[in-house]
This record gives C-alpha cells, sequence and structure tokens, in this order.
C-alpha cells in the first residue's frame, strides 16, 4: 500500500517534469523548414515554407460539426490529423501559425539551402535566399548556397555591431543620463531648501554641461555604430515566389537547418538554450530571453531571506527564552500561526497599504522631496516586495527556530550559564549555533514558498516588463526602488496575456521547468547547509 | 597565584536559615551549615531531600526556575550572595558547578575547556593553550586526549565527558566546586577516576559534593551533612557521621533502612 503510494507520487513528479521539460526545450531545436504542398478549399493548390509543430487529431464527428470540408475526411476514419505549421514571415502573409489537415497537404519536404532567420521584430521568416547586399553594393551571387554562408556571416559580423552599440548604450551613456539625474534632482533640492548657494548651483551647471557634451560624443559614435549597422540587405524569396527584402540589422540569427549535420544542430540547439536563459525578452515576452525574470526572483528571494531570517529568530528567541511564559505569549503564538494562513493576496494588500502606500509614501516625503512628484519609494518596488513576502513567510521561521530552541536540553544552558556565561552570551555562544539547523530549516520552507507565490508581488512590485535590472554599475548599486520581473509573473503573462498563443506555449513551459529548477536549487543549498550544521551538533539532542 | 590563596582564605561557604519554596511547596526548611575551605563536604540523602536543590543554591542556579522564593542568607567570604549588588555571572565564575549527567558543548574539547576562558574575554592563543593544559591534567585528562584536542568532546566516553567537564569547570579557577552526583551516570572506573581526582583537587578548591552514594561520600569527604525532607537532619565530619551518628534517622538511613 504504501510502495504503491510512493510508487504513485515519484511517477507523477517526474511525469509532470518530463513533460514541462520535454513541452518546454523542443522549442529551442532548430527544425527542419519543409517545403509544403496544400489544397484550399476551392481546390487550388499552394506552396508555403513551414516547420513542422505538432500533430494533432480531431474526431471527424467533431470538425464536420463546426462546418469543416467534407472532402478532406477520408472515408471509414474516425479521426482527422491535422499538423500546427508554423510559418513565420507574420508581416507579408499572417498569421504566423497555423493549422492544415494532413489530407489537405499533397507532399512535404526539407528543401535545401532554405533560411530560417530570428528577426528582431515581427518573429522568424522563412525563404530562399536570392540577393544580398555587402556595404550597399550587391553581391553579385546568385547560388543559394553561396548566398546563405554569406549571410551568415554578415549576421555575426552585425551580432558583433550589436554588443558594441548594448555595451555604449548600458555602459557610459546609460551612466551618463544616471548622473544627469541625480544632477537635477540636486539642482531641485538646492532650491527647495530655499538656501541661495550660487556655488553649489554653478558647479551643478558646469557639470551638467559637461555631461552634456559627453553625452553628444557618445551619441556620435552611437549613431556611426548603427551606420555601420545599417549597410547590409537580404533578399528573400517565399515558397509562392514572393520577394522580400530584409536589414541584415534586424536580423538576430540566420540558419540554414535543412543542410545543418545533427552536431550542429545541437551546437545551436545549446546555444539558443544560453540565448533563452542569458537575454532579455522582446515582442511583449513572447520572443527573446527570461534573464530580468531569473535576475528578479532569485534577487527577490535573497533579499526576503536575509529580511526574514534574523525578524523571525528574535522573534522565536524572545517567545521560547525572554517572554514569560502565560496567556498573553499563547496569544502570541496563536496569532502567529493563524497568520500563517492568511491568504497570499492578502499581504499583497497590506504590503501595498502599509509599505508602499504608508512607509514608502513618508520616506518620500522625508528623504526624497527633490523627485516629488514622482515617486522613489512609494511605488511598489523590490524593497517592498521582498518585506512583504518576509511578512508572509515569517510564522515558518518563528515556529521552526521555537521547534528547534525547545530541543537544546536545559544541560547545555545550565553549563554554559554555570561557567559565568551571561543569558545574551548563553545565547549566541551555545544555542543559537545548536538551533542553528531548526533555523535553516525554517528558511528552506520560507524560501520554497516565497519564490513561488505570485499573487502578492503583483501589488507590491513585479512588472511585466522592467527595463533595466535591480543591480547595476550606478551608485547605490543595488537599487531597491526598483520593479523588477519575476518568473512566476512571467509564466502568467506569457501564458495569459500573451497577443501571440502559439509563439508564447513553449516559452511557458521552459519558464515554468526554470522556476522549479531556481526553487530546488536554492532548496537544495540550504539543505546541505543545515545538512552539515547537524552532522557537527549530531548526539546532542537526547 | 596570590588571588587564588586569598580566595581560599575567606571563601567559607555559610548557609543561615535558609528556606526555599517551589511555588507553595516547601523544598527546604531553615538549613544552618557552614562549608569549610579547602575540605570536601558531602549532602547525602534519599532523592526529594532537597540536598541538590541546597547545592544549586550556592550558584544561584535556582534562579533559572520560576516560582522560587528563598528567605535566609547565604554568605560567600564578605558577601551575601543574594544581594542586589551581586553579578551572578561573576559569582558562578567563583563558584563553578559539575552536573549529574556529562554536558559537553558540541564543540572541540579544545574549545569545551576554552569557554570560561573566552566568556571573559581570553583570547590570547598562547595563555589559552596553557591554561587548558594545565585545566586538562588537573582533571587527568589530559593524556587521554591530548593528541585530539581538536576533535568534538561529544566522541568521549561518558566517564571521560565528566572529567572534560570538571576540566572545564576549574579551567577559570573557581574558589568552590560544587558536584551534584557527578559519578551518578558513569560505571565503577570511572567513578574511581574522578574520585581520585576529588582527592587530587581538594587541596586547592573547596568541594561540595551531593551524592546517594554512602560509600563515596564516606570515602571522599571530610565532612557530611545529612538531609531529610528538606531538613538538615545532622552535619559532622564524615568519620563521627558514619561511625557515631547521634540522630536516629541518620542511622537508620546509612545502615540501609530506607532510603
Amino acid at each position: 500500500m504504501n510502495a504503491a503510494a510512493v510508487g504513485i507520487s515519484i511517477t507523477a513528479v517526474v511525469g509532470v517534469l518530463a513533460l514541462i521539460a520535454y513541452q518546454g526545450f523542443s522549442h529551442f531545436w532548430p527544425s527542419d523548414v519543409q517545403l509544403i504542398k496544400f489544397e484550399d478549399t476551392q481546390g487550388q493548390t499552394h506552396e508555403v515554407y513551414a516547420e513542422l509543430v505538432e500533430l494533432d487529431h480531431l474526431s471527424v464527428q467533431q470538425f464536420l460539426e463546426s462546418s469543416g470540408n467534407a472532402k478532406w475526411v477520408e472515408p471509414d476514419t474516425q479521426v482527422l490529423a491535422r499538423w500546427l505549421l508554423k510559418t513565420g514571415n507574420r508581416r507579408i502573409s499572417p498569421p504566423d501559425f497555423r493549422w492544415m489537415y494532413q489530407n489537405q497537404i499533397s507532399s512535404m519536404a526539407p528543401q535545401a539551402n532554405l533560411l530560417a532567420i530570428e528577426r528582431v521584430e515581427w518573429g522568424n521568416a522563412y525563404g530562399l535566399p536570392v540577393g544580398v547586399t555587402v556595404n550597399g553594393v550587391d553581391a553579385t551571387l546568385t547560388e543559394p548556397a553561396q548566398l546563405g554562408a554569406l549571410l551568415i556571416q554578415r549576421v555575426s559580423r552585425a551580432a558583433v555591431i550589436r554588443t558594441d552599440i548594448d555595451a555604449l548604450e548600458s555602459g557610459p551613456i546609460n551612466h551618463i543620463s544616471y548622473r544627469l539625474e541625480r544632477l537635477r534632482l540636486q539642482e531641485r533640492a538646492l532650491q527647495l531648501s530655499g538656501d541661495n548657494n550660487l556655488q553649489r548651483s554653478n558647479e551643478i551647471k558646469e557639470e551638467v554641461a559637461d555631461l552634456h557634451e559627453q553625452y553628444t560624443q557618445r551619441k556620435i559614435e552611437l549613431s556611426n555604430l548603427y551606420k555601420l549597422l545599417d549597410q547590409d540587405q537580404l533578399t528573400l524569396s517565399t515558397a509562392s515566389g514572393e520577394l522580400f527584402e530584409l536589414k541584415v540589422a534586424d536580423i538576430l540569427h540566420a540558419w540554414q537547418p535543412n543542410d545543418m549535420s545533427t552536431w550542429q544542430k545541437s551546437a545551436h540547439y545549446i546555444g539558443a538554450i544560453g540565448r533563452f536563459l542569458t537575454k532579455p525578452p522582446r515582442e511583449a515576452n513572447t520572443e527573446g530571453g527570461i534573464f530580468p525574470a531569473i535576475f528578479g526572483t532569485v534577487l527577490m528571494v535573497l533579499l526576503m531571506s536575509l529580511f526574514v531570517t534574523p525578524f523571525g529568530v528574535i522573534a522565536a528567541v524572545y517567545l521560547r527564552e525572554y517572554a514569560r511564559q502565560g496567556p498573553f505569549v499563547r496569544f502570541i503564538r496563536i496569532a502567529v500561526n493563524n497568520l500563517a494562513g492568511v491568504p497570499s493576496i492578502v499581504y499583497g494588500v497590506f504590503g501595498l497599504g502599509f509599505f508602499v502606500y504608508f512607509l514608502g509614501g513618508n520616506i518620500d516625503r522625508l528623504f526624497f522631496p527633490e523627485s516629488l512628484p514622482a515617486p522613489t519609494f512609494g511605488t511598489p518596488g523590490l524593497m517592498w516586495a521582498s518585506l512583504t513576502l518576509a511578512l508572509l513567510t515569517v510564522p515558518v521561521v518563528i515556529v521552526s527556530t521555537e521547534e528547534g530552541l525547545t530541543r537544546i536540553p536545559r544541560s547545555l544552558r545550565e553549563g554554559s550559564l554555570a561557567l559565568g556565561a551571561t543569558k545574551a552570551e548563553t545565547l549566541f555562544k551555545v544555542i543559537l549555533p545548536m538551533a542553528s539547523p531548526s533555523i535553516l530549516t525554517g528558511v528552506i520552507l520560507a524560501v520554497a514558498r516565497a519564490a513561488g507565490e505570485v499573487a502578492p508581488l503583483m501589488l507590491v512590485g513585479v512588472v511585466k516588463l522592467a527595463p533595466t535590472l535591480p543591480i547595476d554599475a550606478n551608485f547605490p548599486y543595488l537599487h531597491l526602488d526598483r520593479k523588477f520581473m519575476h518568473l512566476g509573473f512571467h509564466i502568467y503573462d506569457v501564458g495569459f496575456q500573451s497577443p501571440n498563443v502559439e509563439a508564447a506555449r513553449p516559452l511557458v513551459y521552459a519558464t515554468a521547468l526554470l522556476l522549479i529548477i531556481i526553487i530546488v536549487v536554492l532548496n537544495l543549498t540550504a539543505i546541505t547547509l543545515r545538512g552539515r550544521l547537524e552532522r557537527r551538533y549530531r548526539g546532542v539532542e537526547s | 597565584m596570590t588571588q587564588q590563596e586569598n580566595n581560599s582564605m575567606q571563601s567559607s561557604l555559610q548557609v543561615q536559615d535558609l528556606s526555599l519554596f517551589y511555588g507553595d511547596k516547601q523544598a527546604l526548611a531553615n538549613i544552618n551549615l557552614t562549608i569549610a575551605t579547602q575540605r570536601v563536604t558531602a549532602f547525602i540523602g534519599p532523592s526529594g531531600c532537597g540536598k541538590s536543590t541546597l547545592l544549586r543554591c550556592f550558584n544561584r542556579m535556582n534562579d533559572l526556575i520560576d516560582d522560587v522564593s528563598i528567605t535566609g542568607t547565604i554568605t560567600f567570604g564578605e558577601i551575601d550572595i543574594h544581594d542586589q549588588r551581586v553579578d551572578v555571572a561573576d559569582l558562578r565564575r567563583r563558584i563553578g558547578m559539575v552536573f549529574q549527567r556529562p554536558n559537553p558543548f558540541p564543540k572541540s574539547i579544545y574549545e569545551n575547556v576554552a569557554y570560561g576562558l573566552r566568556i571573559q574575554g581570553e583570547s590570547s592563543k598562547s595563555l589559552l593553550d596553557e591554561r587548558i593544559e594545565w585545566a586538562l591534567r588537573s582533571a587527568a585528562l589530559w593524556d587521554e586526549v591530548k593528541d585530539r584536542l581538536k576533535d568534538s568532546a561529544l566522541g568521549l566516553s561518558g566517564g571521560q565527558q565528566q572529567r572534560l567537564v570538571i576540566a572545564r569547570a576549574v579551567a577559570i579557577k573557581p574558589s568552590v566546586l560544587l558536584l551534584d552526583e557527578p559519578a551518578s551516570a558513569l560505571d565503577p572506573i570511572s567513578t574511581l577516576k574522578i574520585e581520585e581526582l576529588i582527592h587530587q583537587l581538594k587541596d586547592e578548591y573547596t568541594i561540595v559534593i551531593v551524592t546517594h552514594n554512602m560509600q563515596q561520600a564516606a570515602r571522599v569527604s571530610d565532612y557530611t551533612a545529612f538531609l531529610y525532607l528538606g531538613e538538615l537532619v545532622e552535619f559532622a565530619d564524615t568519620d563521627s557521621i558514619f561511625r557515631n551518628p547521634k540522630e536516629k534517622q541518620t542511622e537508620d538511613y546509612i545502615t540501609g533502612r530506607y532510603g
């Protein structure tokens, strides 16, 4: 009975993980681009380039009831096969995903030299290269294989330039704007203080002028880079022979899946996963990576642990070691336990009302009057989100710390006190070290709960797209007032708020898997640490 | 060493009219006795007679228990230990205690003995090393553990742990050592070692030992107090208590008629 239950549980967990992993990670594999010939309802034949996404089966009855065309139904069959095709080229022949019945398709085969292109905007493009312009001059090649190779080479050159542009924009230019903003605030603060410090105000003016100068120079550098990027062009032909032009500057990656070996495909696959993990999202989160969300989740959880651990431990130590045990302490314990049962969205509302509006609003009035009416801390942000989650998880830490404290034998406390240690010395040198495994257990549970929590975060700091990471090279480096992205919310956003459902679906799975992995990793780290501490104190608790 | 001598000159404990209550329940009633300097005093009596409670009064361990009220005085040297100005931690540094069950901290052997010294703010490595060796030698444990000072104290046997705890108490050079049934959880050989140790230690420390083992009291102590139901029945030098008890109750107890 027991073995069966365990078996079922394990199978369920592994099954769910495998499903998520398969759905999520098959997306990154560079599958072949097929030339598909199909017949429309009027009986005309068309051609299209497409990747096969999935094969689905539909009951014939259902098909006919929803006024499907009877000529695609083979006699004597109950089910109808249909393919989901990714046809790309959203701009010239939308939509980029379409369903097609098996019997509608007269032939499908991968054709050599077809290009698959990931664009900055408008999703993927598929087609046969017919011309490439390099530095404004036509390359005068006609062989598609040569054109493809040349294009891929030009795309990697563009990628290098794009990296330079990114470095310039997120480095010096970002830094200059940040300092300009600081100076503007300083000037405003000077005005607000009413103190006519002409010297300081002139200094600020000089600095601003200097920064503006630097900014202009950087802008020139930047526009030169953009010019370099803008010189190449590609002409593609669709399956129906329509020609269209693409700027190489708009191409992120180009590959020829039908001509790649498995080895090359694997390399591309790993690269694609790497980009998914390290790049920010594009196109309303349906393309690109999820790095800011990973970063935000991990940072938020770490900050939360930083807030919740001392708070929970101090509370537990007070309740167990210092407070006189009586009805009052009993009442507090009941309150703490009930706190663990409050729905998480309620914490979100509380966080918004108390932390964001009350605390944040007052902090702004007292410390950042110069930037008002634009709020600094009086708006949802990383710090308030971490604090809200710390509040949500503090009961767990309190309960397990108390558990640990009660398990420490009285003889050890007496031993320490009898040697002339004060109560506080005993606490720090004997009791807390021995209770550390229990404290960590509490933190593990807190992390597990906090990392997966989404509802309260939507109110206190998580956004669909954060333009900057909460940590950067500008003083004070960690920006607790910034909004951030979170994997859990990202899943919701991509899965349910996305304009392009088919494009988003694999990303939902991949993101979900990643969220699970991050929670597991955070937990394993804490569990390892706890195991090490437990080994040190083994044999004491008798 | 002058401080040591100084302490031992005046460190006798004097108990006057001591009564102790756990809530409403009286555990000690009007105890009067004097603990002699650099002698071994044993408290004997049946279980629940209050001998451990009396012992724990000397270093104010009973403070840790809620609902305890004490009347009467205990004088240590010149001072009343219940005086408000007395620093309890300091008192406990001067009156060390060893408990019934060995209670080493889950730290290394070295750190266990160093604990009391570190609490006092001692951090010089050479002085610590010297003091720890001295304390472990005093507790007759040095030869057994000198090669594994960095190992966990929890790996020692019960008897070794108890001697370690004695070393830990001795390391901070108290003038009085309170031993609360130090050998009751140990095997006969370990018990013998502890008793030998008490013999050696009494040259430098005033020792008070609680025991339920009368032979042990007879072997190690100079004075013996017999307690029964919270009262001090008889207190005299050990020889006369065992050879020639004045009270009938004492005689009944030591001849094994009850207890």
